[in-house]
């Protein structure tokens, strides 16, 4: 199995609604000078014309697999056309997969952990979204995709920075944040950004959970702490949470997510929450995982967690999407690491309290 | 003991058939390879080889590519281009009565009849497999949520014929009785055509990729276990209420590959592993391990060698 995962090719997804700016963005990664050949499935081929030798079109066909559970979708035509590039392996580095405006990233994301030839041929590396700094917030308000995609993405590029003013960006980077805490995100015009800073990210590697810190507190312990300002400075300090307390590097137990959310109307419904605790009871933690996600599978998007279990000296990570998860042994806690568990959910009717009051009901005696 | 003749050949091998005594190999990359006959490449498609099956007569070989060409490959290396449909990936072929051909891109099949005339077919979801009824010119189209049955040259509406998940590769039974899908669940699914009755075939740990009827249709052979599985079809309701046979049963691969015998109650399986055997239903014995490979055609990996294996089954069970 170690031979296969090092040879499986790595997929990149992007996401965004129509016009954000993904085909500038997939041409951007194209024309760069970097010696990776890409295959690109695209849903159409679209005005842009994509300069690349290797280009699919590819129809979003979502399946429902046959398990009875209404979460677990596969996008049937990239299950085909993974196939068909594999024949032609060798032609090829990696792959980018541009879905429509509108496209649920959950069934792409989802192929490449269900259906076993996909997942032995290649391997989900990030999902990206490209979000257009002007219209997100109207596009937020008026549709549950635009809000899918940033909850679900690894990186967020917050592009047409240049067509909205300082503090509509901040308050559209609020908005981001809001709902999804931990993605990478960059500001960027015409999508100029570093290749590297979108793919090759191994977002879905277990071995590449570092931390779970929501990104803009690591921010926040290099720069100070009006960097923290889009996210909760604005108008609701009055919440009393704890940002201000995250600049030690104690990792306090923040829930910012849903401490922001509540107390404010608000059109998103996808919030997300972190948990910390001590040492895990494994037998507890795996029966509590596997119910919840079983049965609030659906309204979870995403899920990461870096645990320590009682008597073992390694960090276990576990992350998922939907109903999918897993996990592995990671590597031995570091002397001078603080051992502790973390988990964070980003989704939508998740009910934090009682998330936060099972989990640190896993806490070994 | 047989003898094995490698070949080596540039890219994926899509499939392996014979054309007559000359064994042709499509490669993803574009080229069909022979062994044992005048030719030993021949270039068909310029931008990958995706599907390829033999003509019903067995003298050549239809091939579909990222072209959107439908080649006609003699074993002599002459090819004849059947159809184009620009910018469309033909990944689904199948080989009809009357030199008929049908292809399949996404949405959309045609089938292209001996005079040149070429008829087009649209689904609502993507078309996942295709198979000409042994008798008449009817086409089974394997979908989302079942398949769709065509009359290709008369009116009337398609039949439907549905259950519930994604179906994948469709076969007809060789006495057009049965139609049964492989499907992307580690299952199979069959029709009794006669009343529609469903057939369920389950228990695989993995996703069926290879299935082959045996001489006379009396087995149905698949992949997707540690053991070639043959469900019986000689009764009247098929497969129903038996147990199927299992063959060259291995502790430690799975079987990806299967051919049966054009004539005996032989079958070859490959392995994932790359191992070949060929083993004869009545009493299982293993005539021979053949040869191991380095990987067997058909598995999702990047290989660049082919075996003549077909060749050296056929040599072996002719002694």
């Amino acid at each position: 199995m170690s031979e296969a995962a090092d040879s499986r090719i790595p997929v990149t997804v992007l996401t965004g609604y129509l016009g954000a700016g993904k085909t500038t963005l997939l041409n951007r990664i194209l024309s760069e000078n970097h010696g990776t050949r890409y295959a690109v499935i695209v849903n159409e081929f679209g005005e842009i014309g994509i300069d690349n030798d290797l280009l699919v079109e590819s129809d979003e066909e979502v399946y429902e697999m046959n398990n009875g559970c209404i979460c677990c979708t596969v996008r049937g035509d990239l299950i085909r056309t993974v196939e068909n590039l594999m024949k032609r392996k060798g032609a090829f580095d990696a792959i980018i997969v541009e879905t429509t405006g509108v496209a649920d990233p959950a069934p792409v994301a989802q192929t490449f952990f269900m259906d076993d030839d996909v997942r032995e041929a290649a391997k989900l590396d990030a999902v990206v979204a490209v979000v257009d700094a002007r219209h997100v917030q109207q596009r937020l308000k008026d549709t549950k995709e635009a809000e899918d995609q940033i909850a679900f993405s690894d990186v967020i590029l917050l592009n047409k920075t240049d067509l909205v003013s300082a503090e509509e960006l901040t308050g559209v980077e609020a908005a981001i944040r809001k709902i999804n805490p931990y993605a990478k995100i960059h500001h960027t015009e015409r999508c100029q950004i570093e290749i590297g800073d979108v793919l090759d990210r191994g977002a879905f590697e277990l071995d590449r959970i570092l931390d779970l810190d929501p990104e803009f507190l690591k921010k926040a312990e290099h720069a100070h702490d009006h960097e923290c300002g889009p996210d909760c400075d604005h108008d609701h300090h009055h919440h009393g949470h704890d940002h201000g307390h995250a600049h030690d590097h104690d990792h306090p137990d923040h829930e910012c997510g849903p401490d922001c959310d509540h107390d404010h109307e608000d059109t998103h419904s996808v919030k997300s929450f972190s948990f910390t605790a001590g040492d895990l009871e494994p037998k507890v933690f795996f029966d509590w995982i596997n119910q919840v996600t079983q049965i609030q599978g659906p309204n979870i998007l995403r899920m990461k967690g870096i645990l320590a279990f009682k008597d073992d000296p390694q960090r276990y990570v576990v992350q998922g999407i939907h109903m999918i998860v897993e996990g592995n042994h990671q590597r031995d806690w570091k002397n001078g690491e603080k051992r502790e568990s973390r988990i964070v959910f980003i989704g939508r009717e998740l009910d934090g309290a009682a998330l936060k009051i099972a989990f640190e009901a896993c806490v070994a005696e | 003991m047989p003898v094995t003749a490698p070949l080596d050949t540039d890219g994926f091998v899509v499939s392996a058939t014979f054309l007559g005594d000359v064994a042709a190999f499509a490669s993803g990359e574009g080229s069909v390879f022979f062994a044992g006959g005048p030719e030993t490449q021949t270039p068909v498609h310029k931008n990958g080889l995706l599907c390829a099956t033999p003509s019903l007569d067995g003298k050549s070989l239809i091939t579909g590519g990222g072209d959107g060409k439908i080649c006609k490959v003699s074993a002599d290396g002459s090819v004849e281009e059947l159809a184009e449909q620009p910018r469309k990936w033909i990944d689904i072929i199948a080989a009809g009565p009357q030199d008929s051909v049908a292809f399949a891109s996404g949405r959309t099949a045609w089938v292209r009849l001996k005079t040149g005339e070429i008829k087009e077919f649209q689904l609502p979801r993507a078309f996942a497999g295709l198979a000409f009824a042994p008798k008449g010119m009817r086409l089974a189209a394997s979908r989302y949520d079942g398949v769709t049955l065509f009359w290709v040259n008369a009116a009337g509406d398609p039949q439907e014929l549905s259950w519930k998940g994604a179906h994948g590769h469709v076969t007809y039974s060789p006495d057009g009785k049965y139609l049964v899908t492989t499907m992307q669940e580690n299952a199979l699914h069959g029709w009794r055509l006669a009343d529609s009755q469903d057939m369920r075939m389950t228990g695989y740990p993995a996703k069926v990729k290879s299935v082959s009827w045996s001489a006379k249709g009396k087995y149905l052979a698949t992949s997707g276990a540690q053991a070639a599985i043959l469900w019986p079809f000689m009764g009247k309701s098929g497969p129903m209420g038996q147990a199927p046979l299992e063959l060259g049963v291995r502790g430690d691969s799975m079987v990806t590959t299967v051919c049966c015998h054009p004539q005996e109650e032989m079958l070859a399986i490959g392995y994932q592993d790359g191992m070949v055997m060929a083993v004869r239903f009545s009493d299982n014995a293993r005539f021979c391990c053949v040869v191991r490979v380095q990987a067997l055609f058909l598995r999702l990996r990047g290989i660049r060698r082919a075996i003549v294996w077909r060749l050296v089954l056929k040599k072996v069970l002719l002694e």
